[in-house]
């Protein structure tokens, strides 16, 4: 059949299943959405805001689904504000196709309006991108965008697409879905042998569950390999969730927001085992002073994080997912070992902890009764900062995929767009967004569209008109000079939530919290806003100074 | 190049997509992720559909690893093999203006015949000599002819070739 690029491209996007995306359109755009128009019965858009919106609410739609995100935005400042989404789904291994309009070839390198050059702006923070100046290269490209972005590693890919391409009319055929691969196992059968000898050898092993079991979906595997083995298992912050968090081998989160009885574990190991984890800064604090008596295996699909970080004894590429199935049908079972009753004894010992108050209200609490509330079933995403360690602490998350926050980039802003894109990605759940007061001030324009589209999401600001972790950081290791950190700036969050549509709620007290919150899990199609006013100084423990190792940590 | 052992260069050949934006995905990984290009060049195969980059990595074996694993990840990248020097021949080409007077250009002239290299282009006031070989030739006739004057140097950069019957093909290596 004949159709113009733009009706290929969604003809494409129907091939892969999409029947969502997430966008803003322009002028480069207007063909592409004219083809969205007319297919509006299969795939449906999502206007938002602001494209960075757009970008965090495909990266949220991904990481509750596991599918891949589409978002679509014009040229220039269109395709530019989605770059924040673009990086923070690179980061965090998160597969997503976005869409951008440019200007007509005949007007390309010329300085036209609206012209970017996002293909190069966009080159070290996508797995790949193409810009499209042949119709008749357009549905492979599509295709293959699709491929690249999900398989391995998965990521962001970005398809540039000239204007006078979406108009141009060419031949079209749908081609049936190619069938995903086998995932490479580049392990040989000795490094096999040797990582069994080594594992049944240990004495005190540790697990790192990383991001990568979640993105790989084989919780499960990690599950069954801890449990033969008697390994305790810590997690990253992207991890949260790949192992279960009530369970009795479960250490917490290790690294510089990590719980004592982790950053010991990891610290007296004789085996460091990190699976579908990268080392980033955040989980080895002194490189020099990680797990020093540790050998270290590193389980991963990447070779290129092997050894980029930290030297690796026993490096295994491949789908963890298989390898781990071979080594926890390979190994010896253990039972009520010592290093298991001294882990368990630590965490006995050393809980998380906060000064519980009755008359303040504490944002762990707050997390704690949300827990409780939501029975531990609800889909969490997060802001960046001290709302995001606390969502990370307090919260037990025992499924993949149900922690949702920007681990990587770090990105302030990204909670309330991936919160809405994770709720219309699992309608079936509750989806709440963590949320600081300096976060939500930086995208909360998407509420609107949240009103719009009747999405039932909970944004809990933990509300302390102050940037909370910077502060912390200054009180901490800057003597006290708060730069630049007290936004005091008497927003009243109640009445611009009701000026967006949606529902306002403050609380001052711990005995409001259940109140509020049971309210807003109630709402059928308004999302609802609570602003919780916290403390100011109420501080995230515990915290690894910059630059020591991790068992010099803070706890109070 | 530097005296210490680990830092050394390394020769890498790389079988690339020929379309735009390649170089600047390869050249843009060595900057973000730090490492130094000593030299990089490019041009076409057999197959016009690929391309073939020869790239001079300085940096240890940590840096190697990563650069070669990193440019492997490039969708672009088909194939990407590390030479041995031994077992491979490098080659640069330099073009070197010179100044020239009646009274140097035979001795100029000498020098280029010794090194096998070629007067390319002849003025009143300079000679332009083409040379190939290796880096260390180039640098031995580039030294011999700085009492002259050196007026511009024009290099390649490396390219290099296995010896004996290996070839890098697209998919896999082979011996043939």
């Amino acid at each position: 059949m004949k159709l113009n690029g733009s009706e290929i491209l969604i003809e494409c996007l129907k091939e892969q299943g999409v029947d969502i995306v997430f966008g803003f359109p322009g002028g480069q755009a207007i063909i592409i959405y004219d083809a969205l128009y007319k297919a509006s019965n299969d795939i449906r858009h999502i206007l938002t805001s602001h494209e960075q919106g757009a970008s965090h609410a495909a990266d949220g739609y991904a990481r509750a689904t596991g599918k891949v995100g589409v978002c679509i935005a014009t040229s220039g400042p269109g395709a530019t504000n989605l770059v924040t989404g673009i990086a923070t789904a690179y980061m965090d291994s998160v597969p997503m196709v976005a869409i951008t309009g440019q200007v007509p070839t005949n007007l390309l390198g010329k300085d036209s309006f609206q012209e970017v050059d996002i293909t190069g702006i966009t080159m070290p923070i996508t797995k790949h991108n193409y810009i499209v100046k042949d119709v008749t290269k357009l549905a492979d490209i599509v295709r293959e965008a699709f491929v690249i972005a999900r398989e391995g590693r998965p990521g962001p890919v970005l398809i540039d697409i000239c204007k006078d391409v979406t108009a141009a009319v060419t031949d079209f055929e749908h081609k049936p879905l190619k069938t995903p691969g086998k995932k490479p196992v580049d392990v040989t059968p000795e490094q096999m042998g040797e990582a069994i000898r080594v594992i049944n050898e240990s004495k005190k092993p540790v697990i790192l569950s990383g991001g990568g079991v979640s993105i790989a979906g084989a919780n499960k595997e990690v599950l069954e390999f801890s449990e033969k083995a008697e390994i305790p298992v810590a997690t990253s912050l992207m991890g949260l969730g790949s192992f279960p968090g009530d369970h009795e081998l479960y250490t917490g989160m290790v690294g510089m927001h990590g719980t004592r009885t982790s950053n010991l574990a990891v610290s007296e190991s004789d085996l460091f085992i990190a699976i579908g984890a990268r080392f980033s800064d955040r989980i080895i604090s002194n490189v020099s002073r990680f797990a020093p008596k540790a050998k270290i295996m590193h389980i991963d699909i990447d070779p290129a994080e092997i050894g980029k970080n930290i030297s690796v004894h026993y490096p295994m590429v491949g789908d963890i997912k298989e390898i781990l199935g071979t080594i926890t049908d390979s190994i010896d079972k253990k039972k009520d070992t010592d290093w298991k009753r001294k882990i368990i004894g630590w965490k006995e010992e050393f809980p998380l902890k906060y000064i519980k108050d009755s008359n303040e209200l504490k944002p762990q609490y707050i997390i704690e009764r949300i827990y409780e509330l939501t029975k531990g079933d609800a889909i969490i995403t997060t802001e960046v900062g001290q709302n995001q360690i606390w969502a990370a602490q307090y919260y037990k998350y025992t499924k993949p995929r149900q922690f949702i926050s920007s681990g990587g980039l770090g990105t302030m802003g990204y909670g309330l767009g991936a919160c809405i894109g994770a709720q219309l990605g699992r309608p079936d759940k509750k989806v709440i967004n963590i949320a600081g007061d300096g976060s939500f001030r930086m995208n909360l324009t998407e509420i609107a569209t949240a009103v719009e589209y009747k999405v039932p999401i909970i944004v809990a600001i933990l509300n302390n008109h102050v940037l909370g972790m910077v502060r912390q950081w200054q009180e901490l290791f800057f003597g006290g000079r708060y730069s630049s950190t007290t936004i005091d700036r008497g927003t009243d969050f109640v009445a611009l939530a009701e000026a967006f549509g949606a529902i306002g709620i403050k609380v001052t007290k711990p005995e409001e919290v259940d109140a509020a919150v049971t309210r807003a899990l109630s709402s059928k199609d308004v999302p609802v806003v609570i602003d919780f006013e916290i403390d100011k100084d109420e501080k995230v423990f515990p915290i690894v100074p910059p630059g020591a190792p991790i068992y010099e940590l803070i706890d109070e | 190049m530097k005296g210490d052992v680990a830092m050394a260069k390394h020769l890498l050949s790389v079988l690339v997509e020929n379309h735009a934006g390649v170089l600047s995905r390869v050249s843009g990984l060595f900057s973000r992720r730090g490492f130094n290009i000593d030299s990089l060049a490019v041009g076409v195969t057999e197959n016009p559909d690929i391309s073939r980059m020869t790239i001079v990595v300085d940096g240890d074996e940590y840096v190697v690893e990563q650069v070669s694993k990193q440019l492997n990840k490039l969708i672009d990248v088909i194939k990407l093999k590390k030479l041995d020097r031994s077992e491979s021949l490098s080659r640069e080409l330099a073009l070197i203006k010179v100044k020239a007077t009646a009274t140097t250009r035979a001795e100029i002239i000498q020098i280029v015949e010794i090194f096998r290299a070629k007067i390319v282009d002849v003025s009143k006031s300079t000679l332009t000599i083409e040379i190939s070989g290796g880096t260390d030739k180039v640098a031995a006739l580039e030294d011999m002819l700085k009492q002259f004057g050196i007026k511009e140097i024009v290099r390649t950069g490396t390219i290099a070739i296995e010896r004996g019957n290996r070839i890098i093909k697209p998919n896999k290596n082979e011996e043939e």
